[in-house]
């Protein structure tokens, strides 16, 4: 044991990773449920009027909400942190028990809190906060997680031998800080039982805010979980994982300093875009719309220094699926930063608030940026983490082609359907009478969310292929050290 | 002065302070290109390329005293 040269410990991060993609398997199938709910709404019991309480739209929205983003993405985010902050910062887990320790309680704690979150979410037990529904105990208890990881990464970087902090750890320090505080301020709440002396359930609580001051609240918080969540430490992971696939240095490592500040400075002030023409003050609605615009800027500060780290390479890019995913993965954050932004303008949003557009926008994210890179970071890390080779790059194109068309189905469905409904609540008569009533667009609307139904099974269907791929990776043929190196050792 | 006009004047100090704060850090970053410890900056890439446990650190952290 005493001699065995140093190495990475990478046991948290295997855990985190089975929990990605199990969780990402059963968060997009709620999501697909949804899609044909919406679709076809017989579908709201399609086990029985008995458990219809279980099966309906409004009981399962949340679940895929939470599960896709707290699940799925945040358990890739935290394998992702326990690969690439020990590699970066050239320092093994092994070399500290209580590191070890803290990596594994903060594993275990969050799968089992997830577990609550989902029984209790599906006996529709929530504080109706979007994002943020759990109630005051299981806030407590992430609480609690959120901490272990922050000591993890202060005791990782107090341990350190690799003297500067790269980009990615920037990223993650971000992530880290600014979710801590997001969530302090948006959960503050006042337990019912105890507050009035006995009345109601225990796990029950009110919002210390009220009115147009929850609102506020609720979107700084809803927009930087965005931010913090399906952003920064996806970023993170771009700026580690591509480089090091593809064995190319960052095309500017300035330049990706410069986004980082730029990102945080204006991230923070976007929120009120959630709520133009709401009743919170005109000033933050304006701030909201500017801030958004500017937002371009950092977003594609960093998504161009990932394309031009290609620069002369992209013969890789045909070659290899792995980098295919994270070329299209910032080739779709480069698109809904645009997006986001266009729907940010006052007069704009008019039109594409409490559409469908604003699903189509989150899901070209989502499942274009985020969905992808979490891919393609599973598909690295596998065969440094079983010394194999990953069991088959024909599955991973097949996938790759698969998934894409699903996205491109979702998106443009949901721009035609959202922008014809912004027309059709608007459109009126020459006396101002309204010319639709709500049902005539739902009539409208049927094609278009069978072929988001359609887009999100194929998604579904790429990621079982992921999943499928990655269970016969640790199986697959053994490789040597030095296959390992960038590029990632596939089989046919 | 009513709070709401400390608010937009410390609003407006702020925006301008952050501005030309970022805007000195490009600056910096463009003219100097090195660091305070001599590195230039885009040698930074080199913690993922080279990033297994036995690799030298581009800038290595000094021993405890
Ligand atoms: C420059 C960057 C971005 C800007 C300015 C932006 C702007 C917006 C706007 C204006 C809305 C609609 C608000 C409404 O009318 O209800 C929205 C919604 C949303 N965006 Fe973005 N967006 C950006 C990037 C992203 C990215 C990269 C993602 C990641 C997946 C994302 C995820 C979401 C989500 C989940 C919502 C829905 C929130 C809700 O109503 O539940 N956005 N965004
Ligand atoms: C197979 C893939 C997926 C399908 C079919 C799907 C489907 C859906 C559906 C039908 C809705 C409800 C839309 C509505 O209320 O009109 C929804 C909402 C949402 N989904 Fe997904 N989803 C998928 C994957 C994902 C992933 C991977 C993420 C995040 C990483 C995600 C994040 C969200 C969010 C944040 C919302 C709420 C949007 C809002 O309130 O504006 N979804 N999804």
């Amino acid at each position: 044991m005493e001699d065995r040269p140093l190495e990475y410990d990478y046991s948290v991060t295997r855990l985190f990773m089975m929990n990605t993609i199990f969780v990402g398997i059963v968060g997009m199938l709620v999501g697909v449920i949804l899609a044909w709910q919406m679709a076809y709404p017989e579908l709201n019991t399609f086990l029985g009027e008995g458990l219809a309480e279980y099966t309906n739209f409004s009981r399962l929205r949340v679940l895929h909400t939470d599960s896709v983003i707290y699940g799925f993405v945040l358990s890739a985010v935290w394998a992702s942190w326990y690969y690439i902050g020990q590699r970066v910062l050239k320092v093994s887990m092994a070399e500290s028990r209580t590191l070890m320790i803290l990596g594994k309680l903060h594993f275990w704690i969050y799968f089992a809190a997830s577990a609550i979150i989902v029984v209790s979410l599906l006996m529709g037990i929530t504080t109706s906060k979007e994002y943020a529904e759990f109630e005051w105990p299981l806030d407590l208890g992430i609480t609690i997680i959120w901490l272990l990881w922050g000591a993890g990464i202060a005791g990782l970087i107090a341990i350190r031998r690799e003297k500067t902090l790269y980009i990615s750890i920037w990223y993650f320090i971000a992530t880290f800080l600014a979710v801590a505080m997001l969530h302090l301020f948006n959960n503050l709440e006042i337990p019912t039982y105890f507050g009035s002396g006995g009345i109601g359930a225990w796990y029950h609580s009110v919002s210390m805010y009220a009115g147009t001051n929850d609102a506020l609240v609720q979107w700084w918080f809803g927009h930087n979980a965005v931010a913090f969540v399906l952003t920064t430490p996806i970023i993170a992971m771009i700026y580690y994982f591509l480089p090091k696939e593809s064995g190319q240095a960052i095309y500017s490592y300035k330049l990706s300093l410069l986004a980082f500040w730029g990102l945080m400075f204006v991230y923070l002030w976007a929120g009120g875009h959630h709520l133009l023409y709401s009743t919170v003050p005109d000033w933050v609605q304006t701030m909201g719309s500017v801030f958004s615009v500017i937002l371009i800027l950092p977003s594609w500060g960093s998504a161009i220094n990932m394309l031009l780290t290609m620069k002369g390479e992209w013969q890789q890019v045909a070659a290899s699926p792995l980098i295919k995913f994270m070329i299209m993965g910032s080739t779709f954050y480069m698109f809904s930063t645009l997006e986001g932004p266009i729907q940010a303008i006052k007069s704009v949003n008019a039109i594409a608030h409490f559409t469908d557009w604003i699903i189509g926008h989150v899901h070209d994210g989502a499942l274009g940026w985020v969905g992808f890179m979490v891919v393609a970071a599973i598909y690295h890390m596998a065969p440094r983490l079983f010394n194999r080779e990953i069991y088959s790059k024909s599955l991973m194109a097949a996938q790759f082609w698969i998934q894409t068309l699903g996205i491109v189905l979702y998106f443009t469905s949901m721009w035609i359907a959202g922008i014809t409904q912004g027309m059709m609540w608007r459109a009126h008569d020459e006396f101002g009478n309204l010319a639709y009533s709500f049902i005539d667009t739902v009539e409208v609307l049927h094609p278009y969310f069978t072929i988001r139904a359609v887009g999100g099974t194929l998604y579904l269907i790429g990621f079982i292929m992921f999943a499928y791929n990655i269970y016969k990776t640790t199986s697959a043929r053994e490789v040597e050290a030095s296959e390992l190196q960038n590029a990632s050792p596939m089989g046919a | 002065m009513s709070i709401a006009e400390l608010q937009a004047y410390g609003y407006v100090v702020a925006l301008v302070f952050l501005t030309v704060a970022l805007y000195a850090y490009i600056y910096h970053l463009y003219t100097k290109r090195k660091d305070s410890d001599g590195h230039d900056y885009e040698e930074y890439s080199n913690m993922a390329l080279k990033d297994d446990i036995t690799d030298t650190p581009v800038s290595e952290k000094p021993k405890k005293k």
